[in-house]
């Protein structure tokens, strides 16, 4: 570990200044070099995240000028995924002999979220005091010595402020609030005077026209500001604890949902976050494709200065600003008929042909782009060969991409690397093209997209094809040219990926292209149902009747929304019904009511097919053990089942009802009786058999006392149990006896006999 | 001004047995030896507020309130007294004299209100944004010497429940969320909507709603007669029109009501929706503009209202005579520290004796105390922080602490009361002991008697 020795070396340097200076650790940094999303492949699946250029420069340079520029001395950078390249970019690029500034990377190939990250951090034992936790991909040119005093000062006063995070104020309007980074809807809770955090909520899709905040936290705060305004920075500034905490919630996996929620529900070891909020200066993540686009106009528009093309130097070519923001590197080939528009960046050794037409565009080094081209809002990376008549619109083309005459790209396009667009092809909007095949593998559930990310799928397919990079795999692609071309048409390679199920409904939310109008109308139409939802919901008194039929039913269908109790309720009746046939949501019902629902379609479908009494009994009884049931409850069920079959055939008196249950108990003796193997049992189906006289079914009240003696004749209840039941009644209500009394007779008999035989 | 006043007195609150009776319903409480109902309606007079209806449930409190009323305020207000049954809550009241109500905004008070907060200022407030609605909070009542006594236990675990939870933007003006009663037990649901609307909300607890509205004529007679299930203005009327803000059902019909009362009066109000318009728009460009405004095309015809709040500074007294404690701590307040309520000149002790009072020798009367017309002291005594109605005869050695003694209250030799609430006519025997006790009206405490936290009252016949 050259870097722990580098920041002994410096320690030791500072002996002489004065005691607080000594007791003083260099101001650490840890840099997640992997984001744990999939969000920028098709991309990432051939180099990391943060090595992509954002305005030419790759995004990690942004990261560690940053971090420079507020005076952090040690910088750990975790790398990942393509561990490799990032090690090898750092190795090869100035950071690592920067006088008071050292860079030491991190490997790992098995760590799947910044969770893993920081245990493994933690276990090396690197850090030692506050540190600055970033992720790579990560810009910001505000000051951190304001953040860093308030850290420090409330770590001093409460030793559980573990953590500082620094916010943004974003754009007011609520649509472009969604729309500008494309990132999800955060709704935070904040103390207005300590400026703690209490709440913090992203991704509320599920909850529809409220936020649901814990009663305590206004018994607790007096007053709390609630704010949708804000824009997370992910830049955070941690205390040494955090990676403990990591270490001792090993279930944490991602940093703010895991994180930052855990510590805000927790409140056993009293944790405690708080937020500072920058105004002027700029922070931002690129998080998905639309902030990459946002972000690289910001950085075009200078919001982030001085980390702007001119300013941030990277190798040896200067890059001039000229007016209306477009940045020209010093050698470029521009035919004079080429018009470049406004808030453009073009790279070194790049050739413009006659008649192209560039605007609000980055393009890269080495480029040629042929004539009659029109290129608006496209990020072009190093050495694409754009040829004549190509239109590109919004999209984003990584290095060496050949894009063959008359070609199109729809707004939204990815073109991974060398993918070969073929002539006069237009590519659709939102297309993902690659030279790798899709991962078969989806991930269906969301919570688990960090989980197997780049890390399996990249490190095997990678190693095949990014490291030999010219060799193999041209001989690679020709046998791919046969299956590839039919989609990007004569001469092109590449495979266009599917969009995955679910993902479609959000490409436009995240993809550069501009959002279309009819989203933006539905984006406030959503906005809309909110408050129509949100007009009828279980904040009015349920008396006010204001709930609409069919609001429930056309909009809301997630389950999410269950907190509306009437809506809840219509729902639950309609399970109830779909439940005799579907037997899809046994959880929706209580465990008891669904078993029986289930015991009797079974009986009631071995009573139509003639199922053989052993496999009902077989049947029954895995039935029992899927619902972890007692015997006494199949018997109770069993024989409900037989009752309701004999209600079901039609008679006219109560004596052909009665023929009817003999009938059946008669067909179906046996089943029963493979239940009653006790006292319990038997004891269970008189109580079944009372409820169901009392409530279900009125019609067999005038029968009780005949079919409780049948079953005594049949030997299924034995005198035991029934006065046992009897004298379980004996002390409970009038109501409760009713059957009691109508059976008196024979209990009286029972107990004769009983007598008789002592 | 065009403001109609309701005033909602209540009848004979239940919450308030034993101290108030068939001969004293709430309204009619005494607060530093004035009906508490005199507090309202002189904040209203003060803000030339005269045109009132005074709300009283059931009719025997209503003929009651109603003689005091026009005994004492004869000449200077225009007072009707509307009898409703009981039990229908504050919008059914307001249901049953809606007819009542002509002007263009009214203003509801709560009879119980002892304040100083100007009834004016809200109502300025309500016209200066053209509000649906606007409520008068004020801080909650800063923990009281009452606190510390026995009843804080019970307080503090009762005191979430009796809370309500505000949400206000940014700039305090507009009320954008309200929980009371019940759903303060289940947890905080905002809507989303205007919490995007509005970007960021402050959310309080500290917050009391005084219970005093102006509102919109035309909006509340509209929902009143829509919402037929709507029971009380603070927990069923205020959080709907909250909630319904950014999209407004309220007001649609609401045009051709007012072509009905004549055009001129359409073309003024035209003019002042107008005027109010710019007002609001040079002072703050609220989020109810903006936020159709942003959804443009989609949705054009989107309707919003405006709720609004009128926040009262903290050196305002504001409080509600809504429950015993409430109604011995408001007593000992407006005799002490608030005593610019009372409307009495304080002597140089700080307090009040009037000159028909008889003291008798080494009984003293500590500073922030009352004690009224006629009223004799034997020997001995010592008051403090108590307030003492008219023609009570006390007899010697009587130690009188945190308490209200009504009128015509005889207490015997070497009595001790402590914290109590004693109505009118009772009588306390000798050597009685009495400690956070309500004695009803007429009731005898024997001699030598001894109570703690009870609550006594003649047995109804």
């Amino acid at each position: 570990m050259g870097a722990q020795k580098k920041s002994a070396s410096t320690v030791a340097a500072r002996t002489s200044d004065d005691p607080e200076e000594l007791a003083r650790v260099p101001l650490q940094a840890v840099l997640l070099a992997d984001s744990f999303t999939t969000k920028f492949r098709p991309i990432t699946l051939e180099r990391p995240k943060v090595l992509l250029p954002l305005a030419n420069v790759p995004m990690i340079e942004y990261a560690l000028a940053w971090l420079e520029s507020v005076g952090v001395e040690e910088v750990f950078v975790f790398c990942c995924a393509h561990a490799k390249q990032v090690t090898n970019y750092l190795q090869s690029s100035p950071w690592f002999s920067q006088p008071n500034f050292s860079v030491a990377t991190i490997e790992s190939h098995n760590s799947v979220s910044a969770g893993d990250a920081l245990r493994l951090i933690y276990e090396r034992n690197v850090i030692h005091g506050d540190f600055i936790l970033i992720s790579g991909d990560t810009l910001s040119n505000m000051s951190l010595t304001r953040a860093l005093q308030e850290h420090r000062e409330r770590k001093k006063k409460d030793s559980n402020a573990v953590m500082t995070m620094v916010i943004k104020r974003s754009k007011l309007s609520p649509v472009t609030q969604q729309s500008r980074l494309g990132t999800d809807e955060l709704f935070m809770a904040i103390d207005p005077d300590t400026k703690q955090l209490l709440f913090y909520e992203e991704n509320t899709h599920h909850l529809k026209g409220t936020l649901s905040l814990d009663k305590t936290l206004l018994i607790d705060n007096p007053s709390i500001t609630l704010h949708n305004d804000m824009q997370d920075c992910f830049i955070d500034i941690c205390s040494p604890e955090v990676l403990s905490l990591f270490t001792d919630n090993f279930d944490y996996q991602h940093l703010r949902r895991h994180f930052v929620k855990g510590l805000l529900v927790d409140d056993i070891m009293g944790y405690k976050i708080y937020t500072h909020e920058i105004h002027s200066s700029y922070a931002a993540r690129v998080d998905n494709y639309r902030s990459y686009d946002t972000i690289s106009k910001d950085i075009i528009q200078r919001w982030t200065y001085p980390l702007v093309p001119d300013v941030l130097l990277l190798g040896s070519s200067a890059t001039k600003l000229e007016r209306e923001g477009i940045y020209r590197a010093s050698e470029i080939v521009q035919s004079r008929s080429a018009q470049i528009g406004p808030l453009t960046v073009i790279g070194n050794n790049t050739r413009i042909g006659n008649n192209t037409t560039i605007a609000n565009s980055v393009i890269g080094k080495g480029c040629s782009i042929g004539s009659n081209v029109l290129i608006e809002g496209s990020y072009i990376w190093d050495n694409v060969t754009v040829e004549d008549g190509c239109q590109l619109r919004h999209s984003i083309v990584c290095d060496r991409v050949v894009m063959k005459s008359g070609s199109v790209l729809s707004p939204g396009v990815v073109l991974s690397f060398k993918v070969v667009v073929g002539q006069n092809v237009t590519v659709p909007t939102y297309s993902k093209v690659s030279l790798l095949l899709q991962p078969t593998k989806q991930d269906s559930d969301e919570e688990l997209e960090y989980a197997d990310n780049n890390s399996d799928v990249e490190a095997s397919s990678i190693a095949g094809t990014h490291n030999n990079l010219n060799g193999e795999l041209t001989s690679d692609l020709s046998e791919m040219q046969g299956s590839a071309t039919e989609e990007l048409g004569s001469g092109g390679v590449g495979y266009i990926w599917s969009i995955c199920e679910g993902a479609s409904e959000e490409e436009w939310r995240h993809s550069i292209a501009p959002v279309p109008a009819e989203k933006l109308v539905e984006l406030s139409q959503t906005m809309d149902d909110d408050l129509d939802f949100s007009n009828q919901d279980g904040n009015a008194p349920a008396s006010s009747g204001e709930l609409k039929p069919g609001g429930v039913s056309d909009s809301d269908d997630e389950d999410g929304d269950a907190n509306n109790d009437s809506a809840y309720f219509e729902k639950e009746v309609v399970f109830q019904y779909s439940i005799a046939y579907k037997d899809v949501f046994p959880i929706f019902l209580n465990n008891t009511a669904n078993f029986s629902l289930q015991v009797e379609a079974t009986f009631l479908r071995a009573v139509h097919e003639n199922v053989k009494v052993d496999h009902v009994i077989l049947e029954v009884n895995s039935l029992k053990l899927s619902y972890n049931m007692e015997f006494a409850a199949c018997a109770g069920a069993i024989f409900y089942s037989m009752l309701k079959l004999a209600l079901g055939t039609p008679y006219n008196s109560s004596a052909e009802l009665y023929n009817a249950v003999i009938n059946v108990i008669n067909t179906w003796q046996r089943l029963l009786k493979s239940y009653l193997s006790g006292k319990d049992e038997e004891i269970e189906i008189i109580l079944k058999f009372e409820e169901m006289c009392s409530e279900s079914a009125k019609e067999l009240s005038p029968l009780f006392t005949k079919i409780l003696c049948l079953l005594y004749d049949k030997d299924m209840i034995s005198e035991d149990a029934i006065l046992d039941w009897e004298s379980e009644k004996k002390y409970a209500e009038e109501s409760d006896r009713v059957f009691v009394k109508q059976a008196e007779k024979f209990l009286q008999w029972l107990r004769e006999a009983s007598e008789e035989e002592d | 001004m065009d403001f109609q006043v309701v005033v909602l007195a209540g009848g004979f609150s239940k919450t308030l047995v034993p101290i108030v009776s068939k001969e004293v319903p709430k309204a009619l409480l005494p607060v530093a030896n004035r009906p508490v109902l005199s507090y309202v309606l002189d904040l209203l007079e003060q803000s030339n507020l005269k045109d009132l209806i005074v709300v009283v449930e059931g009719n025997d409190a209503a003929v009651r309130i109603g003689g005091w009323i026009s005994a004492a305020y004869l000449d200077r207000l225009h007072v009707d007294v509307a009898p409703v049954s009981e039990d229908i809550g504050s919008a059914g009241a307001l249901r049953s004299i809606a007819r009542h109500l002509t002007a263009r905004d009214i203003l509801v008070v709560s009879g119980d209100l002892v304040s100083d907060v100007s009834p004016g200022a809200v109502a300025a407030v309500h016209r200066r944004h053209d509000a649906v609605v606007t409520a008068m909070l004020c801080s909650n009542p800063a923990s009281g010497p009452a606190e510390s006594g026995s009843s804080s236990a019970k307080d503090k675990t009762k005191k979430p429940g009796r809370k309500n939870i505000i949400g206000l933007d940014p700039s305090r003006q507009f009320l954008l969320h309200i929980a009371t009663g019940a759903e303060l037990e289940k947890d905080l649901r905002i809507q989303k909507c205007i919490l995007r609307a509005v970007g960021e909300m402050e959310l309080r607890a500290d917050l009391m709603d005084a219970h005093l509205y102006a509102i919109k004529r035309a909006v509340l007679l509209e929902v009143l007669a829509q919402k037929e299930t709507f029971q009380s203005l603070k927990e069923d009327i205020l959080p709907y029109l909250v909630r319904s803000q950014l999209k407004s059902e309220v007001l649609s019909s609401n045009l051709p009501q007012l072509e009905e009362n004549g055009n001129d009066k359409v073309n003024l109000q035209n003019k002042q929706i107008s005027q109010s318009h710019i007002l609001a728009n040079a002072s703050n460009r609220g989020f109810h503009e903006l936020y159709p405004l942003a959804l443009d095309g989609s949705s054009s015809a989107r309707r919003t209202h405006k709720c609004c709040v009128y926040i009262a500074s903290n050196d305002k007294y504001c409080a509600r005579l809504n429950s015993i404690q409430a109604f011995s701590d408001i007593n000992r307040e407006v005799a002490g520290e608030a005593n610019h309520l009372s409307g009495y000149s304080f002597s140089a002790h700080n307090n009040i004796i009037h000159p028909s009072a008889e003291l008798g020798s080494k009984t003293t009367v500590g500073p922030y105390c009352m004690l009224g017309e006629g009223s004799q002291m034997g020997d001995k005594c010592s008051v403090k922080r108590s307030v003492i109605g008219r023609h009570c005869r006390i007899g010697s050695n009587v130690k009188i602490v945190n308490s209200v003694v009504m009128n015509h209250v005889t207490i015997g030799d070497g009595c001790s009361v402590q914290g109590s609430v004693i109505c009118s006519n009772v009588q306390i025997q000798e050597r009685a002991t009495l400690k956070d006790c309500q004695v009803g009206a007429g009731y005898v405490v024997t001699a030598g008697s001894e109570y703690k936290g009870d609550s006594l009252a003649k047995k109804e016949k």
